[in-house]
């Protein structure tokens, strides 16, 4: 049986930092900035609404957030470590970091359970 | 050219003060010397009481590893010329207590080389009659580039990781886990993966990279140990998936 | 530490020199490192600002709407504008460093890094192509 966890924690960082780097440029360009500045029409609530029904959308949008979220919290992690030196808070930060990942990847689940 | 160059070099004594200060020297300008010349000639005629650590001055040893001008590279491999008008700055490795002026004490790296067990691990040898262990060219080109390590140390001085967390296994040491990981004749993996997935191991690495631009020989380390997270992450996958069929 | 200097012949005191708070700032590289490691900051607030999209979606026509409106705010297209650099400085140091990590050996010989990196990068443009599409179609 494993000893240690963070082999894990790695490899959903690797996942993420990748659904990261394929897609986040992209999605940041259209929804933060495309739209809010008119380059191309704001969608109607009805059509997004179509986009994220369908069950492979819907899929792609828990990987979108979850992934990338568990890259944040593993990145932010050994950030705090080595940039701010507070090895002495290490269990706050691990609760911190992962759990807020987890957070976010529970929120996820559920609303894409449960958008009719 | 200028006749003369100056050096900046740290002196540390001890029995005189509690912490290192800088002395200025004036060295003859040569084309065709480096630092390590240039702290000869310090030692030989200016000061005798100068001590660092040196011994081929050609870049296969790993002694004279040391801080120029804030980078930490083989003093017999920089030369004056790159580092003109100067003055040129001379400071021991970091991250390793310095004993005196530039020399650094080493027993934590050699602690750290000889736990991940550094020699071909065999389960049974071959008696000497079968003649000797056979490696195609693509076999040797496996774990070539890990096995040019001379030891010299740069790599610890440039990871701000072992800086941070003096328990970090470093660089090199992961480096050299891998050249007999990558070995065809070493059996030893699994060994070596207890010993490097603990926690001070290759997790601790977060891929600053310093390492693989300061090492004079090419090693990457950076890249064996990004390679042997990916071996022990899948590692950790089969041994959770698949319990017997790990071994 | 005293500011005596003590020295005894058969162990000389060693100087440890701490490591400052302000380590990553004494060159490009190491402060290129902390920069590349702060992109995941943004990486998870755009992740949020997702997950506050679907949430919205789920609410109704006019949380939606307000959403959007929340998004069209000079804050927040600050903050999208930052993320865009940040995520696609994320992007270009993760397919750079792509090779480092993923040894790919095809009959004996290693892959070169520049095909590995190249895949990336096609990857991305294709995968961003077809997400524009998709969500472009009809508008």
């Amino acid at each position: 049986m494993p000893r240690s966890i963070t082999p894990f924690l790695w490899l959903l960082f690797s996942a993420g930092g990748t659904v990261a780097a394929l897609l986040f440029p992209i999605h940041v360009l259209l929804t933060g900035l495309a739209v809010p500045l008119g380059w191309v029409n704001a969608p109607s609530y009805e059509s997004v609404l179509g986009l994220v029904r369908n069950p492979v959308a819907r899929l792609y949008l828990f990987v979108f957030i979850s992934l990338p979220l568990f890259h944040w919290a593993h990145r932010f992690r050994y950030t705090l470590y080595d940039g701010l030196q507070v090895k002495h808070l290490t269990a706050l930060i691990v609760v911190f970091c992962y759990g807020t990942a987890l957070a976010g990847t529970v929120m996820a689940a559920y609303l894409l359970w449960t958008i009719p | 050219m200028q006749p003369a160059v100056t050096l900046k070099v740290t002196r540390y004594r001890p029995e005189q003060e509690a912490e290192p200060t800088f002395a200025t020297y004036e060295v003859p300008f040569r084309e065709d010397w480096v630092v390590l010349d240039a702290l000869n000639y310090i030692k030989d005629t200016l000061d005798g009481s100068l001590s660092f650590r040196w011994s081929c001055r050609m870049g296969v040893c790993g002694s004279c590893g040391m801080k120029v001008n804030g980078s930490p590279k083989l003093t017999c491999a920089s030369f004056l010329s790159d580092a003109l008008p100067g003055p040129i700055r001379v400071e021991p490795l970091d991250y390793f207590p310095v004993v005196r002026d530039l020399v650094v004490d080493m027993s934590d790296f050699m602690r750290k080389l000889k736990k991940v067990k550094p020699w071909i691990i065999r389960h049974d040898e071959r008696p000497l009659a079968e003649g000797e262990y056979l490696q195609t060219p693509d076999q040797l080109d496996a774990y070539k580039q890990f096995s040019m390590c001379i030891n010299c140390m740069l790599c610890y001085s440039a990871c701000p990781i072992y800086g941070l967390e003096p328990s970090f296994i470093g660089p090199a040491a992961i480096a050299l886990a891998q050249r007999y990981n990558m070995d065809s004749r070493d059996e030893g993996a699994p060994e070596r993966l207890e010993i490097l997935s603990e926690h001070d191991g290759i997790w601790q690495c977060t891929f600053v990279g310093e390492c693989t631009k300061v090492c004079p020989k090419h090693v990457d380390p950076a890249g064996a140990i990004q390679q042997y997270k990916l071996t022990g992450a899948i590692h950790w996958l089969k041994s959770l998936l698949l319990p017997r069929g790990a071994r | 530490m005293s500011a005596e200097a003590r020295y005894t012949p058969y162990h000389p005191r060693w100087y440890r020199r701490r490591v400052s708070v302000w380590w990553w700032l004494q060159n490009r590289a190491y402060a290129g490192f902390v920069l590349r490691e702060l992109t995941s900051v943004f990486v998870a607030f755009f992740a949020g600002v997702t997950l506050w999209q679907l949430w919205a979606l789920a609410q109704g026509p006019d949380a939606h709407a307000r959403f959007l409106a929340c998004l069209g705010t000079p804050l927040f297209v600050a903050l999208h504008a930052v993320a865009f650099l940040f995520v696609l400085f994320h992007s270009i140091t993760w397919f750079n460093l792509a090779p480092t990590a993923l040894v790919v050996r095809l009959s004996g010989q290693r892959v070169p890094d520049w095909v590995i990196v190249g895949l990336n990068y096609a990857a991305c443009v294709v995968l961003s192509g077809a997400v524009a599409w998709i969500m472009l179609r009809g508008r």
